[in-house]
């Protein structure tokens, strides 16, 4: 995406004959000839730009200002030199200003754009890109730079669809800024540190108030902290149930099923335990993992556990997600009830 | 961009008015924009999309039909989904999801009866039928014995489909159950939205079947995800979390049915006739009982009839043992529903409260039978306490 460097010569000449700004001083921008005062220190002012002089250009545009305060070219200039300097919002004020003043000038609100499309307004930078275009439908920065927004903006649109990756380096790098100033020598004229406002993938569309969600107040536990925190307790207890189920242990496997645990099916208990050994004896291994526990204590001695349980075997692979009642009985939590959920 | 357009089963819309849920606008603002697309006005397109992104930028099908619109802008594109190193599968996801999205937009509001409603009883004020193969979970509210229509809701089903059978097969289940719990969010993790009804798979007759697994829910959808694709859960009905909130304020926790269905059928005349058929033998069963008439009533149930693990000849042993030592039985019968089993034709679900008094016994429970016809008769196959 470009950055416009200059005021054009046919958009000047449109604006000459509104604002009586003399034609050659316009030019002078262009060309290496000077014929005033004042159009040398603005060119001054640019070579000392593109020398990558930041200071000393704005110095010599503010000199330029203090005679003329509503200079085009002046403050042009001065909007590129704070956008590389970074000062981000003058240069918006300073090419707002300038739309402001000089409506029919494109080049103002290509740039604004390009800044606006840094920051990863898009919506900002296309409505600036159509104010320049609806002023000069010809020019055709403004048409590619917009065509860049449209694939910037259908890109985030993609990203949240599809949920990508920070894939499409693609449409970043076309929409990095390039600085040719003043256009005679554009290899020279670039600035080394290439200052890329086009960043991180900010995102256009903020979610409502309301999708905006607090984080689930889940117990955070800390693996080292055994003394009194009966949350990482129960997770301890749980990881050692799935370790139990991974060794094929049935005897501690079952050993994490309280007394009062709800046998599923209205099997009695004896019928469930068999049944639980035939089913943990028959696969030749089996790998049992629990993440995202969650646990909500009710008292001392009972809590809810949820996670999401990966279960493999040799047979049968399944992703399953567990919510457990856990009662503490002679000191260990314990399975007290299942309920799970796909 | 306009390949979208023949890419989708789209016929012409009259987008009819259905009945207002909270994601209706969404699916119909979708609907529009899409309509919009096929006639090539894609700046309509585009501002009907933003608009629904508005209510919802989570809904990601419409974030890939706004990243289409957009990127035509820059540069032609091809096909939906037109995302450079977009996966494959989950635009495919997204394209069955607008398939499936704009079928049911197109989709009447239903003025028949589900064929699975034969009767509710006073208690049942809603009932659930889930059709699997159009996404879509209907909602009917019982009307003086009347099922009427209240509202339909787009839905993600197994991701290996439906007609569950065995524990990790990533279906959903076919059959008739019961919620039987709510789940509210504080109890589960983000990836289940804004709550969760289990409901009562395996029944009876899945058991019987030797189907297991377990853990079918309807379940709301995470924080960041508005709807998800139509195939996609493990086996739960997923609705997105206004949908499921709307949803749960209808639902009777062990009382409310639902019935998933692989594909609607609608009440016709013989129906009506074979319900009451049903009903007769209901009453001549009761009647068969309370008159100590212990064959007649005996003969009611099928040979293959089983409760739990006891099978037709113990059962008529102790039946007829208990009922030569009563002088009088009185049953009564109330709150009655029937419900036929998708799937599996000539069967039915059958739910009362019996109130039993003998000289010697009385008691009162929740019963429910399972009854079949057979060479035009119907008999009782499972009976147990619900």
């Amino acid at each position: 995406m470009d950055l416009t460097a200059g005021l054009s010569s046919e958009h000047l000449h449109a604006m000459n004959k509104i604002k009586k700004v003399s034609r050659i001083a316009a030019l002078c921008a262009f060309l290496t000839v000077s014929f005033a005062a004042q159009a040398d220190d603005i060119q001054d002012a640019n070579k000392l730009f593109k020398q990558g002089l930041h200071a000393q250009a704005m110095e010599k545009v503010n000199t330029v200002l203090a005679g003329k305060p509503k200079d085009a070219q002046a403050r042009f200039l001065k909007g590129l030199i704070q956008t590389e300097q970074g000062n981000t919002n003058e240069a918006i004020a300073t090419f707002t200003g300038l739309t402001e003043d000089y409506p029919e000038l494109p080049e103002p609100y290509n740039n604004l754009a390009v800044i606006y499309a840094g920051q990863g307004q898009y919506e900002k930078a296309k409505v600036a890109l159509e104010m320049a275009i609806r002023t000069h439908p010809t020019y055709a920065t403004a048409h590619e730079n917009l065509g860049d927004i449209y694939a910037k903006m259908a890109s985030q649109a993609y990203d949240r669809a599809l949920q990508l990756e920070k894939s499409n380096t693609g449409t970043q790098t076309k929409l990095a800024l390039i600085r040719e100033l003043f256009g005679d020598n554009p290899k020279s004229a670039r600035t080394g540190k290439t200052t890329v406002v086009a960043a991180a993938e900010p995102a256009v569309i903020v979610p409502p108030a309301a999708a905006v969600k607090k984080p689930e107040p889940a117990v955070t536990t800390k693996p080292e902290a055994a003394v009194a925190d009966p949350a990482a307790e129960v997770v301890k207890a749980i990881q050692a149930w799935a370790a139990a189920w991974s060794a094929k242990d049935s005897k501690k496997y079952l050993s994490f099923y309280a007394k009062e645990f709800k046998t599923p099916d209205g099997l009695s208990r004896s019928a469930w335990e068999t049944q639980r050994k035939q089913r943990i004896a028959a696969p030749k291994s089996i790998k049992v993992e629990v993440r995202d526990t969650k646990v909500k204590l009710v008292d001392a001695t009972h809590a809810t556990i949820s996670f999401r349980q990966s279960y493999r075997a040799s047979h049968l692979n399944s992703q399953s997600s567990k919510l457990l009642d856990m009662v503490k009985t002679d000191g260990q939590w314990q399975i007290a009830a299942e309920h799970s959920g796909k | 961009m306009r390949h979208i357009a023949s890419l989708l089963l789209i016929a012409s819309f009259a987008l009819p008015a259905l009945a207002e849920t909270p994601s209706r606008d969404l699916e119909l603002g979708l609907a529009k924009s899409l309509q919009a697309v096929r006639e090539n006005r894609l700046d309509v397109a585009l501002n009907e999309v933003d608009s629904l992104l508005k209510l919802n930028p989570n809904f990601k099908l419409a974030q890939l039909v706004r990243g289409d619109l957009l990127l035509a802008r820059s540069k032609p594109i091809g096909d939906f989904g037109a995302a450079p190193n977009a996966p494959r599968d989950r635009v495919q996801d997204l394209r069955e999801e607008a398939n499936a999205r704009l079928q049911r937009v197109q989709q009447q509001q239903p003025i028949a009866v589900p064929k699975y409603l034969w009767q509710l009883s006073p208690k049942q004020r809603y009932a659930v039928v889930v059709d699997t193969s159009k996404s879509t979970l209907y909602l009917y509210e019982n009307v003086k014995g009347e099922p009427r229509y209240v509202a339909d809701f787009y839905i993600s089903v197994g991701k290996k489909g439906s007609d569950k059978a065995i524990e990790g097969d990533q279906k959903t289940p076919l059959g008739v159950y019961f919620v039987n719990q709510h789940l509210t969010k504080d109890k589960l993790t983000d990836f289940y939205g804004s709550g969760a009804y289990p409901i009562s798979y395996p029944n009876e007759w899945d058991k019987r079947l030797g189907r297991n697994g377990h853990g079918i829910w309807l379940h709301g959808t995470p924080s960041d995800t508005y709807s998800r694709p139509p195939l996609a859960s493990n086996g739960c009905v997923v609705l997105n979390n206004d949908d499921l909130t709307h949803l749960g304020s209808h639902i009777q926790v062990g009382v409310t049915p639902v019935i998933i269905t692989r594909k609607m059928d609608w009440m016709a005349d013989d129906d009506l006739s074979e319900r009451d058929a049903l009903l007769k033998s209901i009453e001549q069963w009761r009647n068969d009982w309370s008159s100590r008439d212990t064959e007649s009533y005996l003969s009611h149930y099928a040979k293959d009839f089983s409760t739990g693990s006891v099978t037709l000849p113990a059962f008529a042993q102790q039946k007829r043992l208990v009922n030569s030592g009563k002088t009088w039985i009185k049953v009564k019968l109330s709150d009655l529903s029937v419900f036929p089993y998708p799937n599996q034709p000539d069967m039915v679900v059958v739910n009362f409260e019996q109130d039993y008094e003998s000289n010697n016994l009385s008691n009162r429970m929740h019963k429910r039978q399972y009854w079949m016809k057979r060479d035009g008769r119907w008999q009782i196959v499972y009976e147990g306490a619900a």
